[in-house]
């Protein structure tokens, strides 16, 4: 809060006082002159005549994806089933890894604060801050491509992200709950059982719903590097340009996700 | 509990009651559960020879990451990375900037009717196509580079922002916002005084946290061609050099790491 006088001798209000004024200046400078920089170097590697090109090339593409060729939806069966095989085996397979994580992970469940929680917190961090789609490229390199590879690559993938909302949970849980099992001469599992997983177990059921979502969306896409799923046929497809098979895959892409939306939110809605 | 309850209960042993109380549903639930299942691993398909062989290169992979290879793609790493980050930071920009208006345009309190429902188709469209989706349409309209991936991530940005802004002020609290208007402010000054100072913090929470998916999906976007460290990486498992592919997801671990820690701090601070 600061006030301003002015050249009359009266005195109005104003938000910041002269030197945070300047401070957030100099912000909003170096903010632009970042942009600007980073936006040169974007503009440098660009063939601009390819860009001005676009809204023919545009309208070039749409034409041939209209009408989409309906008929070849029977080849996308399969590809389909595969897909939700991915996305739901690889989030089961997830949460098995997940769950143990998540223990070792939170403050009041862990072993040892100093060496065990740590490793779980780098699994997690780990896991989260690469892209399904690399998880893929490393599987395939290792064990081949296919739909197993999806899958474990999607399950990989899960572990830090269901792990980490997970173990949030766990710490906040009711300790009077657990002190009453404990007070019953329960062992360590047995608390665990009665004390602690009955009130996270919503969390985990959301959890791994919310998750199974996200993952339809990215088990979409996997077949682009190789992983199964639709993706084969849309890379397929865009290699040899058929745009109208493109566009039917597409449309497809988009039910399922509409429809994965759609069943994990009544899902939620039910179990919240 | 009345009393003839617990004298039946009295003598038997305590059973956990059932996630799920209905026997039938129970029942139908676990029985397609497991129908599915078992349809379901049936029709995956597993090579397990092939897995087996692969398991000593999988074992190669984690040595490689004790040995990370920095130094012999240290060119193309360098570049990749620099394009990754300059991408990720001039479409966060761009985002932000497009995600603004339509966030204000999106919440049913500010808007119009007919300016809502066009906002918020916006946002479902963004939000319904995968980053790596339009990517792959947009190399094919603008041409291989790092425009495309520029754009697919501001495009991206504009329907994640948008639609947690809009839920924002939707949920704001209306008496401050009155408040300024009461004293004779124009629209702009309404939405300045009133209505930004509200969602200003959650608003620099969430930049910082896309801020943060960007750089991610950054990671991946050069395997369509659309610029960044994707290509390098690409490639680094193409040839089977496992170090350098482990030097570069280090890196975006690391990156990662460091962006996650600033964002909290910010978010410490403006909250």
């Amino acid at each position: 809060m600061a006030t301003r006088t002015l050249p009359d001798g009266t005195r109005t209000w104003r938000r910041f006082t002269p030197s945070q004024s300047v401070v957030r200046w100099m912000g909003w400078l170096i903010g632009v002159a970042v942009f600007v920089w980073c936006w040169n170097r974007i503009s440098e590697s660009t063939t601009w005549f390819f860009v001005w090109d676009a809204p023919r090339i545009a309208g070039d593409i749409i034409s041939r994806a209209t009408p989409p060729k309906w008929p070849y939806v029977n080849e996308l069966w399969w590809p389909i089933w595969d897909t939700l095989n991915i996305a739901t085996l690889g989030t089961l397979g997830s949460l098995v890894m997940a769950v143990p994580v998540a223990f070792l992970a939170a403050r009041n469940t862990t072993p040892s604060r100093f060496l065990v929680r740590p490793v779980a917190l780098l699994i997690i961090v780990s896991t989260r801050s690469i892209n399904s789609l690399i998880w893929a490229l490393l599987l395939i390199a290792i064990i081949g491509p296919g739909v197993f590879a999806g899958i474990v690559a999607i399950a990989i993938r899960s572990v830090g992200f269901c792990a980490k909302l997970l173990y949030e949970a766990i710490e906040e849980i009711e300790q009077t709950q657990v002190e009453a099992i404990a007070a019953t001469g329960a062992s360590r599992w047995q608390v665990m059982l009665y004390g602690i997983v009955p009130q996270i177990m919503p969390a985990l059921a959301g959890i791994a719903v919310f998750r199974w979502d996200i993952n339809i969306r990215e088990s979409t896409v996997l077949g682009l590097v190789g992983a199964g799923g639709i993706g084969l046929q849309l890379s397929a497809s865009l290699n040899v340009l058929a745009w109208a098979q493109v566009a039917v895959i597409l449309l497809i892409i988009l039910a399922a996700v509409g429809l994965g939306e759609w069943v994990s939110a009544k899902v939620r809605g039910a179990i919240i | 509990m009345s009393s003839s309850e617990l004298d039946t209960l009295i003598g038997t042993r305590w059973k956990k009651p059932p996630f799920i109380r209905r026997v039938w549903l129970r029942s139908a639930l676990v029985l397609g559960g497991f129908l599915y299942l078992v349809l379901a691993i049936a029709s995956v398909e597993v090579n397990w020879s092939r897995v087996y062989e692969g398991l000593e290169r999988g074992a190669a992979f984690v040595a490689a990451f004790t040995t990370p290879d920095f130094t012999t793609r240290a060119a193309d790493i360098r570049e990749g990375m620099l394009e990754s980050i300059v991408m990720t930071v001039a479409a966060s920009v761009v985002g932000i900037l497009i995600s603004i208006p339509i966030g204000l345009g999106a919440a049913r309190n500010l808007a119009p009717l007919p300016v809502y429902l066009v906002c918020r188709g916006i946002i479902a469209v963004s939000r319904a196509l995968q980053e790596i989706i339009v990517a792959i349409l947009l190399v094919a309209i603008f041409g291989f580079g790092p425009l495309a991936g520029f754009l697919t991530l501001s495009f991206a940005t504009i329907g994640f922002l948008s639609k947690l802004l809009a839920e924002d002020i939707e949920s704001m609290d209306r008496a401050q916002a009155e408040a300024v208007r009461a004293t004779g402010a124009r629209w702009t000054q309404w939405i300045n005084y009133g209505v930004q100072p509200q969602f200003m913090p959650r608003l620099i929470g969430l930049s910082m946290y896309r801020l943060d998916i960007n750089f991610r999906e950054s990671a991946i976007l050069g395997l369509v061609g659309a610029g960044g460290i994707g290509a390098t990486l690409n490639t680094a498992f193409d040839r089977y050099e496992f170090d350098t592919a482990a030097a570069i997801l280090i890196l975006i671990i690391v990156i990662v790491m460091a962006l996650e820690y600033l964002s909290g701090i910010v978010r410490s601070r403006v909250q």
